[in-house]
């Protein structure tokens, strides 16, 4: 796929950095002390909290992540949507009053509010530490990935370009300016999704998505022993190069006018064809070819649209503009072609084919496509209760949310902000699936990547919006990176230095700690996006979320709830909710395919660690609080 | 040293009802939610089954989890606000 550079794209991102450092500038005489610094003075208006930590929390993997996967899989990108926000549900019935009344500027100030204790303060700090940096490392990466096509820059220089703005928003000012950073973010996003979402409704459903959609040929095969190509009928100038099987696909090289191209061999109405396929052929020394040419060429099309639309009982070709309930029991009447990825090697060359599959509307919008959950597979089951489980526990449980409680003046700001959070966020991620499945019958898809679905469906509507889509995106990363990088310098300077080391700093000197970690952890940072440039690092957020709702969570429900929970208690369940959810994951399938092993090998057969980390996580709490009570009275 | 909020707060006598109300709304929202991820695991075909305006059970159970978080959200602020007004008054 090929990105044109945006003028417009790039105006509107230097604009919003201007705006953004300006703000830091005017903040940064304010932030003298080290309330200012880590929790703004608790002087943020709770509206402006409230969209702020839809700022923070609609990270590049909401955006750019769920519509993706919802324009890739129908529904089940979209139970992504659905869990993050009931996640918000626990932050606000069960911990944010609490967490304002209990701690001062982070997390383990809470946890730790009833103990004064060392191992709970090294414990919580570390693991706000780790799935922080968990979290910032897509975010990084995104930030390359965004500008390579977008700015027409390398990946590293996207990355430095992130790092050194946040790490300026976050040493400047703290908390205040990443607040109304995350704020300015959140409502720029919601305002441009609610533009897109109306222009995907406008335009309704068409058979071709737009003028010259590629059609995809089929050609009719000269068969021997009826399933061996030996040429095409009527064209002679085509030449049978190879044909393989892959699976269940037979797979034919042709050559034409000096050209490679894929075809699967199909049956259509009770003929065989040759349909064409999109693929990408990487060469021994790192080329690549697209549809056999190099990417300047342009033959990797754009694809995803509807085969058949029905419309009141009727099959149409388009449906004209249609209101928000209609496009959806119209996409589950019509059929929609998907595309199924294969990969092979062709002698010394890797190839990836995507071939088109046409997929029933009703298996598009119910769960199943990306969980197979009609089968009998226990463990298939399991995974999909485990992702929904640290979905709905893990929001509650992240650092960089629970710090914005802090920022706020009372316990019932923090609740308001809390409601309009999830008012805002509920409402995004309702969009997330006009987005993603606008993205899906469009044509707009890039097989390359998936994360690319939501700008590129703002380009099929003009330049103006792609461009407003695009510098969002880049904003998206700024506000979400500087929320993180507030809470690891907190857990480095107020943590670490200041509590867990007893190192006395006068308040002074403990701004200036904060400052500089930020700048370490921005660099730290910059170091690990360039490191995993390239790697497919999404599911570093799903990691992060099992290890903050295994480690963090059963901390916080029993240091509220249950009387017997001591320090002790609370600090192993920390160490082994982390080291639990990270060995299950490091020897999930997922995982194993990453290691170039057999996905059925697996040691242990959960993508998602949650179901037996968060259990174990309590279990310890409860044991070893016992235990250590038992010590306690009898010495 | 404990730790103490970042601001100062006044006492609040209605922290321990506005706990056991959030307890219990949080306990109805998850039995909720339990049932959307019981139903996907247990019965995946009835999520297609149509049943409101045209539109399926995913859809409607789906929206309805958004949707019933902020209504949930907005009573639970309500009765809260009203808890405090009352209790911590009543003091004065």
């Amino acid at each position: 796929m090929i990105y044109d550079v945006s003028i417009f794209a790039i105006i509107i991102f230097v604009v919003f950095v201007v705006v953004v450092l300006g703000l830091s500038f005017y903040f940064a005489r304010k932030t003298k002390s080290s309330a200012s610094y880590y929790a703004a003075g608790g002087s943020i208006h709770w509206g402006v909290n409230g969209i702020a930590f839809a700022g923070d929390y609609l990270s590049a993997a909401s955006f750019l992540g769920i519509c993706g996967m919802i324009a890739y899989s129908g529904y089940d990108g979209f139970l992504y949507s659905i869990g993050y926000l009931a996640g918000w549900i626990v932050a606000l019935f069960v911990v944010a009053e609490p967490m304002k009344r209990m701690g001062k500027y982070t997390f383990t100030d809470a946890l730790d509010y009833k103990f004064n204790s060392r191992s709970i303060k090294l414990t919580a700090a570390i693991s706000t530490l780790i799935v922080s940096i968990f979290y910032l490392i897509p975010q990084m990466v995104g930030a390359g990935d965004l500008v390579v096509p977008l700015l027409g820059l390398p990946h590293w220089v996207g990355v430095v370009i992130v790092g050194s703005i946040v790490i300026f928003i976050v040493a400047t000012a703290g908390m205040t300016s990443t607040t109304y950073v995350q704020f300015i973010k959140g409502g720029l996003l919601i305002i441009f999704s609610i533009a897109l979402t109306t222009l995907i409704l406008k335009k309704g459903l068409n058979k071709e998505p737009y003028e010259n959609y590629h059609k995809f040929i089929t050609l009719k095969p000269v068969l021997d022993q009826d399933t061996i190509v030996r040429g095409i009928e009527g064209d002679s100038t085509i030449l049978i190069v190879k044909q393989i099987a892959v699976g269940k696909n037979k797979l034919v090289k042709i050559q034409k006018d000096s050209s490679e191209k894929w075809f699967n061999l199909i049956s259509k109405k009770e003929n065989l064809v040759l349909e064409e396929m999109l693929s990408i052929t990487t060469t021994k020394d790192g080329q690549k070819f697209y549809n056999g040419a190099p990417k300047s060429k342009r033959l990797f099309y754009q694809v995803g649209h509807l085969s058949k639309i029905i419309s009141k009982g009727q099959e149409v070709e388009s449906t004209g503009a249609t209101n928000p309930f209609n496009f959806l029991t119209k996409i589950e009447d019509s059929e929609i072609i998907r595309y199924s990825k294969v990969t092979f090697a062709d002698d010394e060359n890797n190839v990836t084919a995507w071939f088109p599959v046409t997929t029933s509307g009703k298996d598009i919008m119910k769960p199943g496509l990306l969980y197979k959950l009609s089968g009998s597979n226990i463990w298939e089951k399991l995974n999909f209760i485990s992702l929904m489980l640290a979905l709905f526990l893990g929001t509650s449980a992240l650092p960089h949310i629970l710090i914005r409680y802090y920022t706020v003046a009372s316990q019932r700001d923090a609740r308001k902000s809390t409601i309009v959070a999830i008012a805002a966020i509920g409402f995004f991620y309702v969009l997330t699936l006009y987005m993603g499945l606008g993205a899906m019958v469009n044509g707009v898809l890039d097989l390359e990547s998936s994360n690319m679905s939501g700008p590129l469906l703002a380009k099929s509507f003009g330049v103006g919006i792609f461009s407003i889509i695009s510098a969002i995106a880049f904003a998206t990363i700024l506000g979400t990176v500087s929320g993180l990088i507030v809470a690891s310098s907190g857990a480095i300077a107020h943590d670490l230095m200041d509590k867990y080391f007893n190192m006395k700093m006068p308040d002074k000197t403990k701004v200036r700690a904060g400052k500089i970690s930020a700048f370490g952890v921005g660099v730290f940072a910059i170091i690990l996006g360039i490191l995993f440039k390239g790697m497919n690092v999404s599911f570093l957020v799903g990691l992060a979320f099992a290890v903050a709702a295994s480690a963090n969570l059963p901390a916080i429900i029993m240091v509220l709830f249950w009387k017997k929970t001591t320090a002790k208690g609370v600090a192993s369940s920390i160490v082994v909710g982390i080291l639990s959810s990270i060995i299950i994951i490091l020897f999930s399938p997922t995982m194993y395919e990453k290691y170039g092993l057999l996905k059925a090998d697996a040691l242990i057969p959960l993508d998602n660690p949650g179901i037996i980390s968060i259990p174990l996580a309590f279990l310890t709490l409860v044991i070893v609080s016992l235990y250590s009570k038992k010590k306690e009275t009898i010495s | 040293m404990l730790h103490g909020p970042a601001v100062k707060l006044d006492k609040d006598n209605s922290a321990e009802r506005k706990s056991k109300l959030g307890v219990k709304l949080f306990l109805i929202y998850a039995l909720i939610y339990a049932g959307f991820v019981f139903i996907g695991v247990s019965k995946p075909d009835l999520m297609g089954v149509r049943v409101f305006f045209g539109l399926n059970l995913a859809i409607v159970y789906g929206f309805g989890l958004i949707v019933l978080a902020i209504i949930m959200g907005f009573l639970y602020n309500l009765a809260c606000s009203k808890l405090e007004d009352k209790l911590n008054k009543e003091e004065e």
